[in-house]
């Protein structure tokens, strides 16, 4: 009932055969899912926005609400 | 040395505490050499009861009375002729406690548990007389009335109109979307 001899050598790079290519993976999927989870949603987000923003209409509904120092609101 | 210390800090601490700081580490056998017990000779092979180092310098058990003696004698021969009983007391004598027995759970976890809630009362309470008598005055921008204003001048200035705060506001109706 002899043991097999355990492998007394090249532990790390059987290790880093084994963990590299799912690192490398890995990190290829979370910038992949970071893109289009996060970013290509965001500017699409602002794509939208300023595709129907009327800057005259925002300017003067925060004119009217008093935010501005240096214009009045309007019938003043 | 570490015994040595330890024996001292006895005198501080309770008699379990000295127990723990020793309990996995050098203990004398019950038959062992006539010391003071508070003190090990560091010069001696010493005798341990750990997990993670198995086998320590010297057995147990290392002075034999003449029913040891033989039964070591019978070891030196084919072990299956050994009965159970027999290798049980040779393993008693090389050893003082099993695997199982040196993982047996303690009760050490209630005093932990227990100390730190003792402790989160006492912080609670000094907390609570420091909120009532060190802290100053707090400021008109945590009133509710400033806060509300506040809130509706950031709406009005549209922060954050395109993923933040204005971005959940519906203009129109005046309301949360």
């Amino acid at each position: 009932m002899s043991l097999a001899k355990p492998a007394m050598r090249g532990l790390l790079g059987k290790r880093l055969r084994f963990h590299l290519p799912i690192a490398f993976a890995l990190s290829l999927v979370a910038a992949a899912a970071f893109k289009y989870g996060v970013t290509e949603p965001r500017k699409q987000a602002y794509a939208d926005f300023y595709k129907q923003y009327d800057t005259t209409k925002e300017f003067n509904n925060m004119r009217d609400a008093g935010v501005f120092e240096s214009v009045r609101t309007t019938g003043e | 040395m570490l015994h040595l210390t330890t024996g001292r800090v006895g005198c501080l601490l309770s008699k379990q505490a000295v127990v723990a700081l020793t309990g996995s580490g050098a203990r004398m056998s019950s038959h062992g050499h006539h010391e003071v017990s508070d003190s090990v000779d560091m010069s001696q092979p010493m005798y341990w009861d750990r997990l993670d180092t198995p086998l320590p310098d010297r057995p147990w058990k290392d002075v034999l009375d003449s029913t040891d003696k033989s039964l070591k004698q019978k070891e030196k021969g084919p072990w299956t002729a050994l009965s159970k009983e027999e290798k049980i007391a040779l393993y008693r004598l090389k050893f003082n406690l099993t695997y199982p027995e040196m993982k047996r759970p303690s009760h050490e976890w209630k005093t932990v548990i227990g100390g730190m809630f003792i402790v989160f009362g006492i912080t609670g309470l000094v907390v609570f007389w420091q909120c009532h008598y060190v802290y100053p005055p707090q400021p008109p921008t945590f009133d509710e009335e400033w806060q509300a204003k506040q809130l509706q001048r950031m709406l009005d200035m549209r922060t954050n109109p395109i993923e933040g705060l204005s971005s959940q506001w519906d203009y129109k109706n005046k309301q949360w979307k």
